[in-house]
This record gives structure tokens, C-alpha cells and sequence, in this order.
């Protein structure tokens, strides 16, 4: 047989298979990829995935016919014909200039289209560390309201929502700046808004991932990483810690909602006055908390009559009164 | 072998009396006396920790105390390795005396000893390797028994967390030689024609303090382990028990080894080529050990200041990685990865080497693209040192850094490409035979390839939101750490012991052997992206209830994954102590260097230095060249059904 008809056998073999899985894939699993469609970064990156996996199925599909088209055609137990060494079957200049050309152009627009989809849906929901490069229309204002204590939120305002996620060993608890600071372990958010995670650490690095929500950002102690999501469907989330913070970590998850607007509202509002009390021993609201030795932000010694781990003096958020 | 001069009666007053680390036999320097050694270093470590600074307990009167334990490591391996006889020459030079040679034995014991021939230090290798991978193996065992529900626990949280720790942290440090010890240190010298390695106490110091380095990490388990896993982060590191002591100080150890590997095989083949060994006819598993050398000389370097600096937080008080006390949790992250991403490599290119040398051998192919594949070869290595934050990428380092090494990680899989041209350039309207080592080369190809295409799904930032740091990257990487590594290393071990131990592998144990670690390989980690997909972090103990199918079958794979390591155990038994088969000088028709010698391969490798006339990959070539000339009266035939007489 001559090279053409391997060639061109493959080459067919190749083209209906790539369709057809490329076809069944984007209808019939693409829409169900995970992390699923709750908020426009799911979206957008789920969409990625699947222009990922579009490309990806012709490269391994084509790998594994060649493969596969070896064995059952090469092979020596066939009988077939010698193989011919030499320069040609060392060196096929149009074979090889094909492959880098090919691998070259597929992988550089790859990394153009994952650059364009980052900067495009600002941050595509991962941590961004203190300083957002690419944050949302109104997002450094509600920031910087927040940390002044002058931010506000209200349904129908179309206002970026700041929410602080600090991790401990082994929970989240959440800050909400915009109705007073107060502290809980619930979040709840509203729908159809842009939410600005604001996510440190009291003591080692955790990694905040709301699934469903499509936002993962590391939690690292005395740092803010701002990871930036906007809601568009009601319903509960899971959020789980996907960095090693030592024994508990398995256990370090909890869930999260969306919720209308009007019932985010009531809910704020009720806790903001149900915590009230609670609310006036926390550390003003701050991005980043040290911990303290005698125990306000999470530090190790909760009695203080334990001597500090350290000789260097430690400081930090004012004491309560004990 | 020198033989010792009998000492008669009258003589005895005579005789020399030989100095200690001339003996042979019991009362010489050998493994016996290395944990003699180790012991009473370990043991005075411990002391003079305690004495110095007997209030830094970690709990009152426990006698766990961080200064105490590293000290007790690091004088423990200092006694490992006068008990063994590596410090003998630099101890006499540094005394300015004149060193005496080491003393070469030649029976089995020699195996035990510090041996600076490179065919002893490579079956050293062997063993030690294999080792580390069973026990890797065992603790993986024991995360896929815990995995098996997600409710009900067969170990503690705390002890889990251990399990997995030491598992991956085991695993890692066998993987960064599992080629370079064994096949590196016995081949390399005989494909390109050397009588041995350009610095035989360097080599011999790496295989032992590799073998230390082993004890240490494992000396974690005593101390009650580590949360860490194997990244180590800070502050968890800053914050662990006595186990962190043992990783911390465990990396520098296994850290000295592969320096001074690297740097010996780098310089090996770089300087002792033979005559008409030219850049262009060196062997591609010579350029892909020549690719992870300068990686393991390069990268090295800065996980073991790393660990220093963890070392120095938990025993001197010092504040490099506590973020309270002006440090940085990221410092680690960087340092780490800047090592670790090399580090993959160091992991990957020796197996495409060894792909690259069986490739021809079965399908009667001059290798293809010899060139792209070893220009590959050393664009993934300097590429490697570029690519390290696409590990932070949801970790808030400078945001606007992401793209660059988005583009950067991708750019990689360009060379790494290179590796798939060659093999299906060489299998084009080939000839194969599926001989067990062919086996395992052609399933590295499906292997890799899977674990190359999910490594671009993490590479791209919006999709890594996603799949970083779970089950997802999880599978990835074992596609390609032994998807890959393991495979090749496996096929090169059926095809390189025939050469090694004078015994052919049993093809019929080989063959179950293959298929059950292939199948169940795939079986096991396909169903962990699908895992990681729907949601399953990394190195948890509990899980969400719907995974617990997908979590039980991986489980059950993992296991019989499990036994086809058995079988290969057996195997090795079989052939070599109870059924063994006389293995032909060049059992596969082979024309690279290594097999033209005499099987066993004499102790100085070639008679005379041999004389290179061109490439080892002239298969299925009428008018080729011969591959050397060895001295003899003939020239190596360019097909040959060689036995080794051309050795005269």
C-alpha cells in the first residue's frame, strides 16, 4: 500500500469520528460541565471548558487512530512489507514543519482565547490578589465605601455587594461590610448581582471554591484576594476549603444560597440586628485581621493566660474587655 | 579483585597492617556499619539537642523538640555516611594525607557497600527505587481503603492527612530518580562508550545519601507525621509537629542526592564521550538524561534553601515563612514551585528517553526526527523554569502575571509535542514487534497523551478556577508521573535487566503484568477527573455522597492496580532467582552501544575505548554504517544478531 492510502485512511477515519464526537459532546454533555450556569463566570468558563474539550477531541482522537492503526497494520506478525530505513524514514521535512506549525498555531491561540476570556469576564472568578487588574463597573467604588463603613446596598440598585470571607481552621465565616460588619457563618447572596469576594486567612492558606458559583481564591493570612462573580440564578451552592489547611480540612465545608433581592435584604437587615451585640466585640471591619495572642481574630491562646508562642510582642486588633 | 595477602604465623609481625577502610569482609565499612553509624548519630543529635535548648518541647517532658530532632537527623546521616565509607576520601584530603583508593569487591557483598563502579550503583538503584515505590504504593493503598465511604473511616482524620502526605512526598522523591539512579547511572556510560562515570564518589555519595534520604522521610511516620502534604506550605509547615522536621530536612537530604547526581551525569556526558560520539549521534535517552541532569543541578538548589528556611522558621525561630512576624506565605509557594515545576520535567523526560530507545529497536525504524525530539528535550527543560506560577494562579499573586505564564505553560506542550512526532514518525510503515517493553513505550503514548491534554485545561486560567486543586489535577498528574514515567521506566527495566543482570525477563508473567497495570491504571485514575469535576477537592477524608460510586471504583482499580506491582514482584523473583533464563548478549537485535558489549558486561565496560562511526538508529538499512568500532578484529555489524564475541 502506498502513503497516500494510510494516509488518506486515517485522515478519514480521523475527520468522521472528531465530528461526530465533537458533535455529541457540545449538545448533548457540554451543557451539563461543571461548574453549570449559576453565575456569569460559571458560564463563561464552563463555556471555555467546552471549547477546550472541542479541540482536545481531534488530538486525541487522531493520536489514538494513529496508534491503533499501527497496531492492527504494522504489526510483525501481519507479515507485511520490510520497513525501509534511511534518510526519508528519518527525516520528513514537511511532516515535521506541519507538526510544529500546527501544535504552534493551536496552542498560542489557545493561550489568546484564555487571555481574552480572563480579562473579559474580569478575573473569570479566581483571586486576584489585593489589586484587581480587572474588576467590574462600580466594584472598586462599593470597595472603598466598604472599608470607610459608608457602603450600602439596597435591591434594584444594581450596586456591587463586598463580602468578606475570612478561613480558619476549620470554617468560613463571612463579613458583611455594607450592613454594619457583622460576622456569621452563613452566606447568603442576592441574585442578578455582582458580588466582590474579598477572602483572607486567620492562620494558614485555605482556598475559598464556591462551586457552583465558579469562584476559587486562596485564603492566605494578612492578605485580601478579591475574586469578583455576578449571580444570575437562585438556588444553593457548595463551598468547600481546596487547600490543604492540615487535619480537618476534609471537614471544612459548608453551603451557600441565592436568594431574591428583596428576601437577601430582609435577611441582612435581621442579622445585622440580631448580631448587633456580637458585632460591637468584633475587630472593625478591616481586609485582613493578625491574629492576636490573646485570642481576638482567631489566635491560638482564646484564654489569655497561655504565653505567647512567640517572645517577639505581638499586636493587633484592639482586646475586647474581658 | 585484589587478594588479600595470607599472613602466616611467622609472618603475622610482618605484615602490613591494613588500615581499616581497606578491609574487606565483616570488619569493613558496609551497610552494618552505616546503621551503626546512622544510630550513634542520631543518637548524639538527639542529646545535644535536648542539652542546648531543652525548653523549645513542643509539649512538656515529651522529648519532642524541633532543635533536638533536626539535629538528630542531620547528625544521623553524617554517621550513615562515615559508616559507610563516603566521607573516607574528602575526610583524608581535608587531614592532608593521601586518600586511599576505595577497595573493590567483587562478590555479592558489594551490593551492600559504598561501590564507585556505575553498573554496582545502578542495581543499587534498582533496589532502592523499588523500594521507595512499594512503600509509596502501600500508603496509596491505604488512601483508596480510606475513600471507599464517604461517611464511615477506617483511619483518623489526623492519620490521613499523614498518609497522604508521606504517600506523596515518598512518591515524589523516588520519582526524581527512579531513571536517572538505575538507568541513568548503569547506561550512560556504556551509550556513549566510557569506562565509567566522570566522578565515581559522587555517584556512589548519591545512591547512599538517596538511601538516607529515604530513612529520613520515613522517620516523619515515628514523629507522627505531617499535615502538609507533599507542597509543604507555610504557615501549615510553620504550625506542623516534629514530623515537618523529618520533610523539611528529608528534601535537603534526597535534594544533596540529585545535585550531585545531576552534576555527575551532566559532566559524564558532557566530557566522557568517546571518540566520534558527536552531539549528533549520542543516544536520545542520553540527551533526555542529559536534559534532567541540568534540570536536577539547577532547580535543586532552591528546594533545598527552601527547606532551610523552614528548617531555620521551626528550630532557630527565624520568621521566613510566618506572615505575623514580617514573613510571607507566598515566599514557600514560589520557592517551592520554582523547583516543582522543574521537577515534573525532571519526572518526564527521562521517560521519553527511554521510549526514544525502544521505539527503533522494535519497529526496525531509525529513530525519526532525532534532531526536534532532542531539541525537545532541552526546550521542555529551559522552558520548565518558566512556567512555576500557573501552580498560584487562583492564589492572588500579581494578577496581571497570569496570562504571561498562561501563555508560557502552553507554549510547553509545544517541544513536549516533539516526543509524540518522533514516536509516530518511527512507527510510520514500521514493523512492530510487541515484545513487553514495546508494551509499555506504546502505552506511555496513550497515557501521556491524556495527561498532556488535561494539563492544558489547567494551564488555562478560567478553567483551572474549576479544576485546581482538586481530584482533576490529582489525575492529571499521575497520567503523567506514571502514566508516563512509570511505564517508560518499567518497559526500560523488561528491556535494559537482560543487559543488567545476564537474565531474560518471563515474557508470559510480563505480559499479565502489563495489561493488568495498564487497564487498571486507566481504570483507576480516568474516573478521578470526572471526581474532581463534580467537585471533590484534593486529600479530604470525606466526600460528597453522590461520588461515592465513582470513589468506589477507582478504589477497587487502585487495588488490583495494586497486585499487577505484585506481579511484577514475582516476575522479578521468578526470573532471575527461580526459573532463570540465560539472557543472549543482544537479546532484541539492538544496535545502540550498551548492547554490543559482552553480557555480563566486564568490569571496565570495553576492552578498549571504542571508536564511534555513527547513530545507533540505522535500522532496516541496507548499506549502513557499522555503529563502532570496539578495538577487536571486527566492526559492529549495522543488523545484527550479535552475542558479544566482537568483545574479544
Amino acid at each position: 500500500m502506498n502513503e497516500t492510502h494510510h494516509l488518506r485512511r486515517m485522515t478519514t477515519i480521523w475527520i468522521v469520528l472528531s465530528i461526530a464526537a465533537d458533535l455529541l459532546f457540545w449538545f448533548l454533555v457540554g451543557p451539563h460541565i461543571p461548574p453549570g450556569r449559576m453565575t456569569d463566570m460559571a458560564s463563561s468558563n464552563q463555556f471555555d471548558f467546552n471549547i477546550l474539550f472541542v479541540i482536545a477531541i481531534p488530538v486525541l482522537i487522531g493520536v489514538w487512530i494513529y496508534l491503533a492503526y499501527a497496531i492492527a497494520v504494522w504489526s510483525a506478525k501481519r507479515g507485511g512489507p520490510e520497513p525501509v530505513g534511511g534518510e526519508a524514514a528519518r527525516n520528513n521535512r514537511t511532516a515535521q514543519v506541519a507538526w510544529i506549525t500546527i501544535t504552534s498555531v493551536v496552542v498560542i491561540f489557545l493561550a489568546g482565547f484564555g487571555t481574552v476570556e480572563l480579562v473579559v469576564n474580569h478575573g473569570s472568578g479566581g483571586g486576584e490578589g489585593p489589586n484587581p487588574v480587572w474588576s467590574p463597573a462600580g466594584a472598586i467604588k462599593a470597595e472603598t465605601a466598604a472599608l470607610a463603613g459608608t457602603g450600602t446596598w439596597s435591591p434594584n440598585s444594581n450596586q456591587v455587594l463586598p463580602v468578606q470571607v475570612i478561613a480558619q481552621q476549620w470554617k468560613f465565616t463571612y463579613r458583611y461590610p455594607t450592613f454594619g460588619g457583622f460576622e456569621t457563618p452563613q452566606l447568603i447572596l442576592p441574585v442578578n448581582t455582582t458580588i466582590a469576594f474579598n477572602v483572607t486567612s486567620l492562620d494558614v492558606i485555605h482556598s475559598f471554591w464556591a462551586y457552583q458559583l465558579s469562584v476559587k481564591a486562596d485564603a492566605n493570612p494578612q492578605v485580601n484576594d478579591v475574586a469578583y462573580t455576578t449571580t444570575n440564578q437562585t438556588g444553593p451552592f457548595t463551598v468547600r476549603c481546596s487547600e490543604l489547611c492540615g487535619i480537618w480540612h476534609g471537614s471544612m465545608y459548608n453551603y451557600g444560597r441565592v436568594v431574591s433581592q428583596q428576601k437577601f435584604m430582609q435577611w441582612a437587615q435581621a442579622t445585622e440586628a440580631a448580631n448587633a451585640a456580637n458585632t460591637k466585640d468584633l475587630p472593625p471591619f478591616a481586609w485582613t485581621y493578625v491574629p492576636d495572642a490573646n485570642g481576638a481574630a482567631g489566635g491560638y491562646y482564646p484564654d489569655g493566660t497561655v504565653t505567647p508562642y512567640s517572645t517577639v510582642e505581638t499586636y493587633g486588633a484592639k482586646q475586647p474587655a474581658s | 579483585m585484589t587478594e588479600r595477602p595470607l599472613a602466616t604465623a611467622g609472618e603475622a609481625s610482618t605484615a602490613p597492617r591494613v588500615p581499616w577502610t581497606q578491609r574487606q569482609g565483616w570488619l569493613s565499612q558496609h551497610l552494618g556499619t552505616a546503621i551503626i553509624g546512622g544510630i550513634l548519630g542520631y543518637t548524639f543529635g538527639h542529646w545535644l539537642g535536648n542539652a542546648i535548648s531543652s525548653n523549645y518541647q513542643y509539649i512538656v517532658n515529651s522529648g519532642q523538640n524541633a532543635i533536638a530532632d533536626a539535629l538528630a537527623l542531620i547528625f544521623g546521616v553524617v554517621g550513615w555516611l562515615l559508616g559507610i565509607g563516603a566521607l573516607n576520601y574528602p575526610l583524608a584530603k581535608l587531614a592532608g594525607r593521601q586518600p586511599e583508593k576505595e577497595v573493590e569487591v567483587n562478590d555479592w557483598s558489594k551490593y551492600f557497600r559504598y561501590s564507585t563502579n556505575h553498573k554496582t550503583v545502578g542495581l543499587q538503584y534498582v533496589v532502592g527505587v523499588l523500594l521507595f515505590m512499594f512503600t509509596g504504593g502501600l500508603l496509596a493503598m491505604a488512601i483508596r481503603t480510606e475513600l471507599l465511604n464517604p461517611t464511615t473511616h477506617y483511619f483518623s482524620a489526623d492519620t490521613y492527612i499523614k498518609i497522604v502526605s508521606e504517600h506523596g512526598t515518598i512518591m515524589m522523591m523516588m520519582a526524581t530518580s527512579i531513571v536517572v539512579g538505575p538507568l541513568g547511572n548503569y547506561l550512560v556510560p556504556l551509550m556513549i562508550g566510557s569506562r565509567r562515570m566522570a566522578f565515581p564518589r559522587i555517584e556512589a555519595f548519591s545512591f547512599w545519601i538517596f538511601v538516607a534520604g529515604y530513612m529520613v522521610i520515613f522517620s516523619a511516620l515515628p514523629y507522627g507525621g505531617f499535615p502538609t502534604g507533599w507542597t509543604g506550605y507555610a504557615p501549615l509547615q510553620t504550625q506542623a509537629g516534629p514530623g515537618m522536621v523529618s520533610y523539611l530536612f528529608g528534601f535537603a537530604v534526597i535534594g544533596m542526592g540529585m545535585m550531585a547526581a545531576g552534576f555527575n551525569i551532566a559532566v559524564t556526558i558532557i566530557n566522557y564521550r568517546a571518540p566520534g560520539m558527536t552531539w549528533s549521534r549520542v543516544p536520545i535517552f542520553v540527551w533526555s538524561i542529559l536534559a534532567t541532569a541540568a534540570l536536577l543541578t539547577l532547580a535543586t538548589p532552591t528546594l533545598f534553601a527552601a527547606g532551610l528556611f523552614g528548617l531555620l522558621d521551626k528550630t532557630a525561630q527565624t520568621a521566613f515563612y510566618v506572615t505575623e512576624h514580617g514573613g510571607s506565605s507566598y515566599l514557600w509557594e514560589n520557592l517551592f514551585w520554582f523547583f516543582g515545576h522543574p521537577e515534573v520535567y525532571i519526572m518526564a523526560l527521562p521517560g521519553f528517553g527511554i521510549v526514544g530507545e525502544i521505539l527503533p529497536v522494535f519497529t526496525r525504524k531509525p529513530l525519526f526526527a532525532y534532531k526536534v525530539g532532542a531539541a525537545g528535550m532541552i526546550g521542555v527543560s529551559l522552558l520548565s523554569f518558566f512556567v512555576w506560577q500557573h501552580h498560584l494562579f487562583q492564589s492572588g499573586i500579581n494578577p496581571d502575571m497570569r496570562p504571561l505564564f498562561m501563555l508560557t505553560t502552553e507554549l510547553i506542550s509545544i517541544p513536549t509535542g516533539f516526543i509524540y512526532l518522533v514516536g509516530m514518525g518511527t512507527l510510520y510503515k514500521s514493523k512492530i514487534r510487541f515484545e513487553i517493553p514495546m508494551l509499555f513505550a506504546m502505552a506511555l503514548y496513550f497515557n501521556f497523551l491524556i495527561g498532556g491534554v488535561t494539563g492544558v485545561f489547567l494551564s488555562d486560567v478560567p478553567v483551572n478556577v474549576t479544576v485546581h486543586g482538586g481530584f482533576f489535577v490529582l489525575s492529571h498528574f499521575h497520567y503523567t508521573i506514571m502514566g508516563g514515567l512509570l511505564f517508560a521506566f518499567m518497559g526500560g527495566l523488561y528491556y535494559w535487566l537482560p543487559k543488567m543482570t545476564g537474565r531474560m525477563m518471563n515474557k508470559k508473567i510480563g505480559l499479565l503484568h502489563f495489561w493488568t497495570m495498564f487497564i487498571f491504571f486507566n481504570l483507576t485514575f480516568f474516573p478521578m477527573f470526572i471526581i474532581g469535576l463534580l467537585g471533590q477537592p484534593r486529600r479530604v477524608f470525606t466526600y460528597a455522597k453522590n461520588l461515592q460510586g465513582l470513589n468506589d471504583f477507582s478504589s477497587i482499580s487502585a487495588f488490583l492496580l495494586g497486585f499487577s506491582f505484585l506481579i511484577f514482584f514475582f516476575n522479578l523473583v521468578w526470573s532471575l532467582y527461580i526459573s532463570p533464563q540465560k539472557a543472549p548478549a543482544n537479546p532484541w537485535d539492538s544496535l545502540g552501544l550498551e548492547w554490543q558489549t559482552a553480557t555480563p558486561v566486564p568490569p571496565h565496560n570495553f576492552e578498549r575505548i571504542p571508536v564511534i562511526l555513527t547513530d545507533p538508529y540505522h535500522y532496516s538499512e541496507a548499506s549502513a554504517p557499522a555503529v563502532a568500532d570496539l578495538g577487536g578484529d571486527e566492526r559492529v555489524p549495522a543488523v545484527s544478531s550479535h552475542d558479544g564475541s566482537g568483545v574479544a
